[in-house]
């Protein structure tokens, strides 16, 4: 996966955790706590539809790893560097 | 209600898991059921903790997101009004808390800032530290609004919507619960619970979780202070390292063969006697248009569990058809709940029991019809449960649709792999059941790492 599809795969799983949630115009940079509603069962639910989907697991230290799409990015890059991407879930 | 909850967010993550439901019909405590060809719900009065869509950090946002509902798929309706009923004095209040609160500052001058202050407290309160010791609400009520009548108007509705303990509720407990009713609010599911569950169970399958109907947990099996498994009614073994019980905490150590004590089980358990009057005609058509009202028809509110069969003094009268989303023809329906004694209810001979509903129907009468007005002869059908009728249905001792006095918040037990969920763990109402599944699950399962069997819930 290059870095944009791995943005595309984390706003993927973003969007099936959190339907209620506009995630038009979300920036790299900023932390995504800042810019939508997450809370930490949400991270948990990110890292899960990690695991699920990707067979990456990452343990909980590294949790703040996840703060940005950015940080994400770099953080997720040597893990997902093989594979590739796809829809977290059937949309309901 | 938990269970579902638990079981899908179990099932989120191919967490092998199994519902298991003594009844034919799913619910619990939120149930469904229906009667000479009408439809009836048997818990719900109200969804509380209502938030409007994308409310952050709110309850209901919360517990949707996780289960990866839409706010729009529960098609909730909110409430009118509710109101406190006492003789001479009666408060509103609606889904904006301005309401209530300028009623209270209305009917309450001397106390106006005193309630600023209280609500502020609720506001700050943290509900996700768990507090280490249960105090006394009502105490600490009385020395900061200081007027007991308007200590008495809080608690009533909040006592007859969540209180295990008699005249008091711990101080946790009255945080959530004012959050939920007056900050937050009322709304129904259209159409009632069924949806709400149908929406529920659809996704709990759909994610491939096994749902067994009729299907009774007869004891729950340890070995060395740890669950192995579940025993069903039929004599089979399911083997399991964890259980998720919302059968109650007492209930589910009696399953494991380790009885608790008197004083572990805490005080005596609160039940109830409700009505549900199905009318020719919709309520409002009788001039009355609140939702909920919450009465009481002497000077001080008590809260505890009567001497006779039921205590007529004070009850809750739910009008489902006065959310915005019910429709305005058509029959209408009444519910009246008061409190009950479950030693009264549950020792009556057979012969009693029908004539001593009827009875209780008649103490309740003359307060119910001064507020809703006198729909007497508009009823064309009247159905009661009682203390003994919940027991039956939710296998709840006591008859307790608020569980036992003393919550367990962590939702651990003495057992290894055994949690309790529901009533018992601490939280309330439909969105409260939704969120101690959802909690539970979350934080003894998922963040547990995989499993090497399967989870019964």
């Amino acid at each position: 996966m290059t870095d944009e599809e791995i943005v595309l795969a984390i706003k993927d799983i973003i969007a099936t955790i959190a339907p209620d949630e506009e995630l038009e115009g979300l920036t790299l940079e900023e932390r995504l706590r800042d810019q939508i509603d997450l809370d930490s069962m949400d991270f948990l639910d990110i890292v899960m539809e990690l695991r699920k989907l990707y067979g990456v697991q990452v343990p909980e230290e590294d949790y703040k790893e996840l703060a940005s799409l950015q940080s994400t990015v770099e953080y997720l890059r040597p893990h997902l560097a093989e594979k590739t991407l796809h829809c977290a879930a059937p949309q309901a | 209600m938990s269970g579902l909850a638990a079981g899908i967010r179990l099932a989120q993550f191919d967490c092998p898991v199994t519902l298991l439901e003594r009844h034919s019909l799913w619910g619990g405590l939120n149930s469904f059921y229906k009667l000479r060809g009408r439809k009836y719900d048997v818990g719900l009065h109200a969804l509380t903790n209502y938030v409007p869509r994308g409310t952050r950090g709110a309850p209901l946002t919360k517990a949707l997101r996780q289960l990866r509902l839409r706010h729009a798929d529960l098609e909730l309706g909110e409430q009118s009004f509710s109101e406190i009923a006492f003789p001479d004095l009666a408060l509103r209040f609606s889904n904006d808390f301005e309401e209530l609160r300028a009623g209270v500052h209305a009917a309450f001058p001397e106390c106006g800032d005193a309630f600023d202050r209280l609500t502020e407290e609720v506001r700050a309160y943290d509900l996700e530290t768990v507090p280490d010791a249960l105090d006394s609400t009502r105490a600490r009520l009385e020395r900061d609004l200081r007027d007991p009548r308007l200590v008495d108007c809080l608690m009533l509705p909040l006592c007859y919507y969540g209180s295990a303990r008699e005249d008091d509720l711990d101080w946790y407990q009255f945080c959530v619960l004012f959050q939920s009713i007056f900050l937050e609010g009322f709304a129904r599911p259209k159409d009632g619970i069924r949806n709400l569950l149908k929406v529920l169970v659809e996704r709990f399958k759909s994610l491939g979780g096994e749902l067994r109907m009729r299907t009774g947990v007869s004891r729950i099996l340890t070995e060395n202070g740890r669950t192995t498994g579940v025993e069903l009614d039929d004599g089979s073994v399911l083997r399991t390292e964890r259980v998720l019980s919302s059968a109650g905490y007492t209930e589910s150590m009696e399953l494991c063969g380790r009885p608790v004590t008197r004083e572990e089980a805490g005080g005596r358990r609160l039940t109830f006697f409700e009505s549900i009057f199905s009318l020719d005609r919709k309520a409002a058509e009788l001039g009355h248009e609140a939702t909920i009202v919450f009465f009481n028809t002497t000077d001080r509110f008590e809260y505890r569990s009567p001497a006779t069969d039921i205590d007529p003094r004070s009850g809750v009268i739910a009008t489902p058809d006065n959310y915005a989303n019910s429709p305005t023809d058509g029959e209408g329906c009444l519910r009246v709940t008061a409190l009950a004694s479950w030693d009264r209810w549950t020792s009556k001979p057979e012969e009693e029991y029908v004539a001593a509903k009827a009875a209780a129907n008649e103490a309740l009468l003359p307060a119910v019809t001064s507020i809703a007005g006198d729909f007497r002869e508009h009823v064309l059908d009247t159905d009661s449960f009682t203390p003994r009728t919940i027991h039956h249905y939710t296998g709840h001792l006591g008859g307790s649709v608020y569980g036992c006095t003393e919550k367990r918040l962590d939702g651990r037990t003495p057992v290894d792999g055994l949690y309790v969920i529901g009533t018992d763990q601490g939280y309330l109402g439909v969105v409260g059941a939704l969120v101690s599944g959802i909690g539970m699950a979350n934080q003894h399962v998922l963040a547990a790492g995989p499993l090497a069997t399967g989870t019964q819930v």
